[in-house]
C-alpha cells in the first residue's frame, strides 16, 4: 500500500508535466483546430529560459541586497523565475503563430501542422547550434526536504510541482469560463467564421491563445527542471509528442479534460512500469490510449463532430 | 501610359524576354532528346570528368552538383561552377537543341508502338544515364538508392494524406515493419552470423528470392494496417491521425523491446541485395502501380471520399472498402521501402523510424505536392538531394531546410506541383514545333 502510494505521486508528477503541456496544444486546437506541433519544443525553450532566468537572478544575489534569509530566498526566486520566464515563453509563443501559423490561416490544416513540425525543428536545432550539445544543469531552486504523512515518504518538490500545476490549471479554466478573453476563446472554438463579425479580432485571439499556452510551457519547463535537473535540446520532442496524445484524449478544447487526460497517461506510464519492464511503458501506455480512442474517438470532454478537413 | 512602359521595358522585363529566346528551341525537346542529351552528358563526365577537375584545380569530380565542394570549400566556388558548365549544362543543351528533330522523329514512331514499349524505351535510357552517373563515385549510388525509395515512400504516403485527405502519421511505422520483416527473412535464410546461426538455404539463392523478402516485408506491414484502418472506418481527420500516431509509437517500442532482432541495438549484417537495378526496378514498379491505383476507379473514389464522405456514400462509394484498401496499400508499399532501406543501409535499429523519419517523409509529401504523383516524385528527390547537398553546413542544414519548407507552404499551401495528374502518354509524345504547341495551348 505504501509502494502504491509513492507510485501515486510519481505519476502526479509526471502527470502534471503532460498536463500543463497538454493544455496547450488543447487551447490552440480548441481555438484554432490547428495541430501545434511545435509545442513542446516551445517546452523545451521555456525550460531554458527557465534556467537562464533563475541562473541570472542566484548570480544577482538578491539576498545580498535585501538581506533575506536563504529559504526565503530561494523561494522567491522560484516565484520570480515562474512569472518572468512565463512571459518570456509567450513571447516565444506569440513570435511561433505569428511566423508560423498566421500566414497559413486559412490554407489546409495539415500545412499549418507541417510548419509548425518545421518550427519544432528550427527550435531544437536553433538551440543546438547556440548552446552546443552539452547538457545544462538545473539549478537548485528548492532545498530537498522529505515529509513522511502515514508511513508514504513524499518530497517537497513533488507536492509543489503538482500543487502548481493543479492550481495553473484550475485559474486557466476559471479564466476561460469566467472573463470576457476566455469568453471570445470559447466563441471562437465554437464558430470560426461568425466570430470576426462580432467584433472580435481573430489574430488577436490567437496570438492570446498562443501565449497562454507556452506560458504554460514554461511553468512545466520549470517544473521539470526542478524534477529532472537536466536540459536537453530534444527533451521537448517525446514529451510534447505524448502531451498532443493527452491533448486529444482530453477532447477537442477541453482543458479540464486535457489535465485529466495528462494525468491518466501519467498513471499508465508509472504503472505499466510498476508491473511490466519499463522498456515496455510506451507500448503499453500507446496501446490503451488506441483502445480507448476506439471506443471514445472523440475523447473524454469532447463533443462528437466531424472535424472539416479544409483540404 | 501603357506605350510609354512598353517602349522601355524594365531589366526584369528584358531578362523574362532574353530568357524566353533561349528557351524557344527547346520546346520542341521531347522526353527522349532530354534523356540522350543526359546520356552523352553523363558519359562525357565519365570520360573527360576526372582530368577536367584536376586541370580546373579540384581534386575529384564534384559528386553532387558541385554544392557540397562550393559550401565547404567555398574558393572552389569559380572553378566547380565552370566544371559544371563544361560537364552539364553545356553539352545537354547543345545535344538537346541539335538532336531534337531526330529525337522527335523516334518519338512519334514509338509512338506507334504499344506503351509498353514506349515506356521501356524511356526506362532503359533512364537507367543508363543513372548508371553511369552513380558509376563516378559509390557515394553516388548511395545518394541515388536513398532517394528512389524515398519515392516509394512519399508516394505511398500521398495515397493516403493525399488523395485520402487524412492526416496520418503512421507510415515509419509501416516501414518499420517491413524493414524488420525482410531483413529477418533474408538474415534467417541466407547469411551465417551468430544471432540466427548458419544459412538455411545456398546464399547464391538469396538474389533471386529477395523480391519475395519484399513483398513479405510489405504484407506484413499491411496487416499491421488493420490496426490503422479499422479506426479509420468510425473517425476521421484528427483522432484518426493520434490512432496513426500511436500506431507508430507502438511499433517502435515494440521493435525495441523484441531482443530477437536486436532490440534497441538494431540488426545488421542485411545481405547487399538492394543494388541499383533492383532498387530501381522496385521503384518504377511503384511508381508505375501507384499511378495506376490513383486514376483507378477505386482512386477516385478516394478524391471522393476525401471531399466528402457522406456524399461519396451517397454516390454508391464503399467508404470502408476504399478506406481500407487505401491503408493497406500504402502500407504495403511502405513496407516494401522499408525493405529496400534496410538491405541499402544494411543496418536498421528502431531510431531509424522515429519522430525525425515521419518529419521527413511529411516534409516530402507536402513539399512536393498533394494529390500529384509528379509531386511526390519532385518532392521526395529534390528533398533528398537538398539534404544531401547542404550536407557541408553541419546542422544549420536543419534551420534551412525546414524555413524553406516554411516558405513553401506560406506561398504554395499545398506543395509545389500538387493537384496534377501523370500522364505518362503525354510525357512520351514527341513535341510539336513552338508556333504550334503555343496554338494548341491556347485551343
Amino acid at each position: 500500500m505504501e509502494f502504491f502510494f509513492q507510485q501515486l505521486i510519481n505519476a502526479l508528477q509526471l502527470g502534471s508535466f503532460y498536463a500543463l503541456i497538454a493544455i496547450g496544444y488543447s487551447m490552440v486546437y480548441g481555438v484554432l483546430l490547428l495541430f501545434n506541433f511545435a509545442h513542446g519544443d516551445v517546452f523545451m525553450v521555456g525550460a531554458y529560459i527557465g534556467f537562464f532566468v533563475s541562473s541570472g537572478l542566484l548570480a544577482l544575489d538578491l539576498g545580498g541586497l535585501i538581506g533575506l534569509p536563504s529559504g526565503v530566498l530561494l523561494g522567491l526566486v522560484l516565484v520570480l523565475t515562474l512569472i518572468i520566464s512565463m512571459f518570456l515563453n509567450s513571447l516565444v509563443g506569440m513570435l511561433v503563430e505569428r511566423i508560423g501559423y498566421r500566414p497559413l490561416r486559412g490554407a489546409p490544416r495539415a500545412s499549418a501542422a507541417i510548419t509548425g513540425l518545421m518550427i519544432g525543428i528550427i527550435l531544437e536545432t536553433g538551440n543546438l547550434a547556440i548552446l552546443g550539445p552539452q547538457r545544462l544543469s538545473f539549478p537548485q531552486l528548492i532545498q530537498s526536504a522529505t515529509i513522511k504523512i502515514a508511513g508514504v515518504s513524499l518530497t517537497n518538490k513533488k507536492i509543489l510541482i503538482v500543487f502548481v500545476s493543479i492550481l495553473l490549471t484550475l485559474a486557466l479554466h476559471q479564466f476561460v469560463r469566467r472573463t470576457k478573453w476566455g469568453m471570445a476563446m470559447r466563441a471562437m472554438a465554437y464558430d470560426y467564421v461568425v466570430v470576426p463579425l462580432m467584433g472580435i479580432s481573430t489574430n488577436q485571439i490567437a496570438l492570446m491563445t498562443f501565449a497562454l499556452g507556452s506560458a504554460l510551457a514554461a511553468a512545466a519547463g520549470i517544473l521539470y527542471g526542478i524534477a529532472y535537473p537536466v536540459l536537453d535540446p530534444n527533451m521537448g520532442i517525446l514529451f510534447g509528442w505524448k502531451a498532443f496524445v493527452a491533448a486529444i484524449l482530453g477532447g477537442r478544447g477541453s482543458i479540464v479534460g486535457a489535465g485529466l487526460a495528462g494525468f491518466l497517461l501519467g498513471f499508465i506510464e508509472i504503472f505499466t512500469a510498476v508491473i511490466f519492464p519499463s522498456t515496455m511503458r510506451n507500448l503499453i501506455a500507446f496501446a490503451i490510449i488506441l483502445i480507448i480512442l476506439t471506443f471514445r474517438p472523440h475523447g473524454f470532454f469532447g463533443e462528437p463532430f466531424s472535424a472539416q478537413l479544409r483540404l | 501610359m501603357t506605350t510609354n512602359l512598353a517602349s522601355t521595358p524594365s531589366t526584369r522585363q528584358r531578362i523574362r524576354v532574353l530568357l524566353s529566346k533561349i528557351w524557344e528551341p527547346y520546346r520542341s525537346v521531347p522526353l527522349l532528346g532530354w534523356l540522350s542529351a543526359a546520356l552523352v552528358t553523363v558519359g562525357l563526365e565519365q570520360l573527360i570528368g576526372l582530368p577536367l577537375a584536376h586541370v580546373l584545380g579540384l581534386s575529384k569530380i564534384p559528386a553532387l552538383f558541385g554544392a557540397v565542394v562550393i559550401l565547404s570549400k567555398p574558393a572552389l566556388t569559380p572553378s566547380v561552377l565552370l566544371f559544371m558548365a563544361l560537364i552539364y549544362i553545356l553539352p545537354i543543351g547543345i545535344v538537346a537543341r541539335f538532336t531534337s528533330p531526330v529525337a522527335n522523329r523516334i518519338a512519334a514512331k514509338l509512338t506507334s508502338y504499344p506503351l509498353i514499349v514506349t515506356a521501356l524505351a524511356h526506362l532503359v535510357l533512364l537507367y543508363a544515364v543513372l548508371q553511369i552517373w552513380c558509376d563516378i563515385s559509390d557515394y553516388r549510388v548511395l545518394v541515388a538508392r536513398l532517394a528512389m525509395i524515398s519515392i516509394i515512400l512519399t508516394l505511398s504516403l500521398n495515397v493516403v494524406n493525399g488523395y485520402m485527405g487524412e492526416f496520418s502519421c503512421s507510415h515509419p511505422g509501416f516501414m518499420s515493419v517491413g524493414a524488420y520483416v525482410a531483413s529477418a527473412f533474408t538474415i534467417v535464410l541466407f547469411v551465417s552470423e551468430n544471432r540466427f546461426g548458419e544459412a538455411l538455404l545456398p546464399p547464391a539463392l538469396g538474389p533471386f528470392m529477395f523480391p519475395l523478402a519484399l513483398i513479405l516485408g510489405g504484407l506484413v506491414s499491411a496487416f499491421g494496417a488493420l490496426l490503422v484502418a479499422i479506426p479509420s472506418f468510425r473517425t476521421r481527420g484528427d483522432y484518426l491521425a493520434i490512432i496513426s500516431l500511436a500506431f507508430m509509437f507502438i511499433t517502435k517500442s515494440f521493435f525495441e523491446n523484441m531482443e530477437v532482432v536486436g532490440g534497441a541495438r538494431g540488426i545488421s549484417n542485411q545481405p547487399d541485395y538492394a543494388t541499383l537495378p533492383i532498387v530501381f526496378i522496385w521503384t518504377i514498379l511503384s511508381i508505375w502501380i501507384i499511378n495506376n491505383f490513383v486514376r483507378s476507379t477505386m482512386g477516385k473514389a478516394l478524391n471522393a471520399v476525401r471531399d466528402g464522405e457522406l456524399a461519396a456514400a451517397a454516390m454508391t462509394v464503399d467508404t470502408r472498402k476504399t478506406k481500407m484498401t487505401a491503408f493497406l496499400f500504402a502500407a504495403f508499399w511502405a513496407g516494401v521501402a522499408g525493405g529496400l532501406f534496410a538491405h541499402v543501409l544494411r543496418y536498421i535499429n528502431p531510431d531509424s523510424f522515429g519522430i525525425r523519419k515521419l518529419a521527413e517523409v511529411l516534409a516530402m509529401v507536402y513539399f512536393g505536392g498533394l494529390n500529384s504523383v509528379t509531386g511526390s516524385i519532385v518532392g521526395a528527390v529534390g528533398l533528398s538531394l537538398i539534404s544531401e547537398a547542404l550536407r557541408p553546413l553541419d546542422i544549420f542544414k536543419w534551420i534551412i531546410i525546414p524555413i524553406m519548407l516554411i516558405l513553401i507552404m506560406i506561398y504554395r499551401p499545398t506543395g509545389l506541383i500538387a493537384f496534377t495528374e501523370f500522364n505518362v502518354e503525354r510525357l512520351f509524345h514527341p513535341k510539336k514545333k513552338a508556333s504550334e504547341g503555343e496554338e494548341h495551348a491556347a485551343a
